[in-house]
């Protein structure tokens, strides 16, 4: 053979490949799709499980809240509204104890919702075995928690079926919140015959489970894309207006806006590099986070044990050309530690915590430098022998830029000098967890729709309390409030306990975060959450 | 040969060996955990998902464990997405990765080659100076700007190619393309380099009192020689891009394996980065061990240098 041929059919042999590799099943895109109720949404990661017992993330939670239906779901307004249960339930004096009646619904292959499956589901995310990493959202569930940490048996955990239609649920403590509870993934219904089928492979593909709410996942394309559309089975299907939605997984903020302007989806996120650029294009639109942001102080340190030092440092910072300026996402400048979007349960609950509290944003960098020379004073020091102060933060793009412009503030402010320490996140909360900061910029999700979400966070012995503050009486009120059947007091307790943390300084608030989006125009009543899932599709429609 | 062959697969054998192991130990000395939830999860319940994938034995039994897997070629199932297994993850991404690879490599090896030889044949003319620009530009333009240029260009302000996504094979050529450009670059250069060398070699002058034709003489004799270090680079070059380009593939929306270089090591999932590494490992060790064998079939001198020991 001629040896010129050999190096040419190697060539040829790799062509052979490129022309077989597009030839077989490579391809295989669903996107698109034409007809007037089609949405095309995008998603930055593949949902990693729609196990509810499992899922821990934002993208399942968001697809799971339009494929099921627990017994309430978020409605419109926030509030929950009835989903498979048929009404509102019975509710003890003690508030302990919830009895609630199901209705007419069937799962996506025809058989009916009953209330074995929400025992049967509820057991399993918190049987040890599932190892679960969410199940804790159903420990105010009696004996929830122990049965988790195996230390209880799992019928003694507070939710039985009384009968197909009847389920019974008792808790821990009272708490005002448990309808919102009921929303969230963990609180799902399963069925037992479809989980034990497919055992571990359960939820991992489109067919390998079965659906209860307004659609029914009909597509999956790993890492690529996912479908729905309109569930034929659901109770209140006259409702859902939308035929189809598709989901395409796409990573890089460039190409969402790529895919965006050429009209391949009607909806993207706005990176971060692209705030700027699109603020005022028409279709911007602001997607609400419950997600406040601050800076905890390590009082195991001298310096701030004074109450002046730490009230200096919060006054020293300019939280409005923070947010407007360095940001540019909306995101609102912060004089408390719960956000805007979390509601004044207990009080009114039509009403948002923040509309009742209204919270003071604070800036004086006269008087921040002179209660720093005081604080000073008083500690014996003077200003060269302060130490370099280290401010700990996560290392991405908007991380750094906050971090840079919290160290100018402190330093033209303060006088101070300021180190910023930008670290991975995981090596950020580790150096947090053993206080080695001196300033830490941190920042906490909602678990669920009320203020003590955010609060219990700052009692002495809670571990993200890293900042070491400690208050008798702010623990007092938590300790109280966990336990108050009185919701109204309750809320006043919860009311006062933020004033003894932003009065006494106990964290710096800095603001309550909030992303921008893309949308087309035409879609309508499109509602999102800010807590656990992002958006409900069952009321969306496109305007024709 | 067959020897040469036999010792040859021995050492690959043991060079997988101490990939493998380097990779094990250094992997458990990434902080975090595959926890999702990491931060907010009871510390009791946090042992307890930590036991279930086996990571709260010492350390060497969970390295004696994953070998005797290995050994059966189990590589497990991923800690990131549960449930998945890391070899049906990887294998599933592959054809997408190695497709604009290889597109890459062919677009690439064309140019390149064709760019190279024109050069060496027009040396210090504007064609030589256009060509030396062009490779340079290759090598320093990284390929995510010039992926970002194409997607921005040719998809969204032109019209002419898809923006980004994956769903017939126009999706692949704007990807190729980027990828193409290192290997373009690539090739130009040594082509270039050795067809110079080579050109002025004396049996060049020989060939040419021959009487051969002047295409005859860079193709048959001119070529064949330059092309050596060529392929040195090619075989690494390919494997590098088949694998999976992370930026590339990000830009262009491409559901190949390059994502779980990165993604892996973020999320601390430990089976993903051993199978995403010992996968890579294979594919390099086995288009050295070819090009090795490549290098007799181009150079006769090789091939009886090794004949002789």
């Amino acid at each position: 053979m001629n040896k010129r041929f050999k190096l040419s059919s190697l060539f040829a042999l790799l062509l052979v490949t490129a022309l077989a590799l597009s030839g077989c099943n490579t391809f295989s895109g669903t996107s698109g799709g034409g007809g007037k109720q089609v949405l095309n949404l995008v998603e930055l990661q593949e949902p990693p499980n729609l196990d509810s017992a499992k899922s821990t993330d934002t993208v399942s939670a968001t697809l799971l809240n339009n494929i099921m239906e627990g017994l309430y779901r978020v409605g419109k307004d926030g509030n929950p509204v009835l989903g498979i249960a048929a009404a509102a339930p019975q509710v003890s004096p003690d508030k302990k104890t919830y009895t609630f009646k199901l209705r007419d619904a069937k799962w996506s292959d025809g058989k009916p919702v009953t209330a074995h499956d929400f025992e049967y589901a509820w057991k399993r995310a918190l049987d040890p075995k599932t190892a679960s990493e969410y199940a804790y959202i159903l420990y105010p569930v009696k004996n929830a928690e122990a049965f988790n940490m195996g230390k209880a048996k799992a019928d003694d955990v507070g939710v039985k079926a009384l009968d197909d239609k009847t389920l019974q649920v008792t808790l821990e403590q009272p708490i005002p919140y448990f309808l919102d509870l009921l929303t969230f993934p963990a609180y799902l219904p399963q069925r037992q015959d479809i989980v034990e089928k497919f055992g571990e492979k359960y939820a991992l593909e489109a067919k390998n489970m079965v659906y209860d709410g307004p659609f029914v996942l009909t597509s999956w394309v790993h890492n690529q894309s996912f479908s729905v559309k309109k569930n034929d089975n659901y109770w209140d299907k006259n409702t859902v207006k939308l035929q189809q939605v598709n989901w395409q997984i796409v990573k890089d903020g460039g190409t969402q806006i790529n895919l965006y302007n050429t009209g391949k989806l009607d909806f993207t996120y706005l990176p971060t590099e692209f705030t700027a650029k699109y603020k005022n294009n028409k279709d911007v639109f602001n997607i609400k986070e419950s997600s406040s942001w601050y800076l905890e102080m390590n009082q195991t340190e001298k310096l701030f044990q004074n109450p002046k030092i730490r009230e200096a440092i919060g006054l020293a910072i300019d939280k409005k050309t923070l947010t407007d300026k360095v940001e540019q996402n909306g995101s609102i400048p912060a004089g408390g530690i719960v956000p805007p979007s979390i509601k004044a349960s207990g009080f009114d609950d039509k009403k948002k915590y923040r509309e009742v509290n209204q919270d003071k944003v604070q800036y004086d960098p006269a008087k921040a430098k002179q209660l720093w020379q005081e604080g000073l004073k008083e500690l014996g020091m003077t200003q060269d022998q302060v130490p370099p102060i280290h401010i700990l933060g996560d290392d991405t793009t908007g991380a750094k830029k906050d971090l840079a412009y919290l160290q100018d503030q402190l330093q033209r402010n303060l006088g101070a000098k300021i180190v910023i320490d930008s670290v991975p996140f995981k090596e950020r909360l580790e150096r947090g967890k053993h206080q080695q900061f001196d300033l830490l910029y941190s920042g906490w999700n909602a678990d669920y729709n009320d203020p003590m979400t955010f609060l219990d966070l700052f009692t002495s012995d809670n571990s993200f309390n890293r900042g070491k503050w400690s208050n008798k009486e702010f623990d007092e009120l938590i300790a109280k409030s966990k336990q108050n059947p009185d919701f109204k007091q309750r809320f006043n307790d919860l009311t006062k306990a933020e004033q003894i943390l932003i009065n006494d300084h106990g964290i710096v608030p800095l603001y309550y975060r909030t992303r921008l989006g893309l949308k087309q125009p035409k879609i309508k009543d499109w509602y999102w959450n800010s807590i656990g899932f992002e958006y409900s599709l069952k009321w969306t429609y496109i305007e024709e | 040969m067959l020897k040469y062959t036999l010792s040859r697969l021995g050492y690959m054998v043991v060079t997988l060996w101490v990939i493998v192991t380097i990779t094990f130990f250094l992997m458990h000395l990434l902080p975090g955990t595959q926890l999702k939830n990491e931060e907010k999860l009871p510390p009791e319940i946090r042992e307890q998902i930590i036991a279930s994938y086996g990571l709260d034995k010492p350390l060497m039994v969970q390295y004696g464990l994953f070998l005797e897997k290995l050994v059966q070629g189990d590589l497990g199932n991923s800690m990131n997405l549960d449930g998945r297994s890391v070899t049906d993850l990887i294998l599933q991404g592959f054809p997408a990765s190695a497709l604009i690879g290889i597109q890459g490599v062919i677009f690439g090896v064309i140019i390149g080659l064709a760019l190279g030889i024109i050069a060496a044949l027009r040396r210090g003319t504007w064609v030589d100076n256009l060509s030396t620009v062009i490779a340079i530009a290759g090598v320093s333009v990284p390929s995510f700007v010039a992926a970002g240029l194409l997607s921005f260009w040719v998809g969204v302000k032109w019209g002419i190619l898809p923006v980004a996504g994956w769903e017939s094979w126009e999706y692949s050529i704007l990807p190729s393309l980027a990828l193409s450009f290192f290997v373009i670059s690539q090739m130009a250069r040594y082509v270039r380099s050795e067809m110079v060398e080579v050109l002025d070699q004396d049996y060049m002058k020989t060939a040419k009192a021959k009487g051969l034709k002047r295409s005859a003489i860079v193709v048959r004799h001119a070529m064949r020689n330059a092309l050596i270090p060529a392929i040195t680079v090619l075989g690494p070059l390919t494997i590098n891009i088949i694998t999976g380009s992370v930026v590339v593939e990000q830009i262009f929306n491409i559901p190949g394996d390059g994502k779980y270089f990165v993604d892996s090591i973020t999320t601390n999932d430990y089976t993903m980065i051993m199978g995403i590494t010992i996968f890579y490992a294979i594919l390099f060790i086995v288009a050295i061990f070819l090009v090795d064998l490549l290098y007799g079939v181009i150079d006769p001198r090789i091939r009886i240098a090794s004949a002789k020991e």
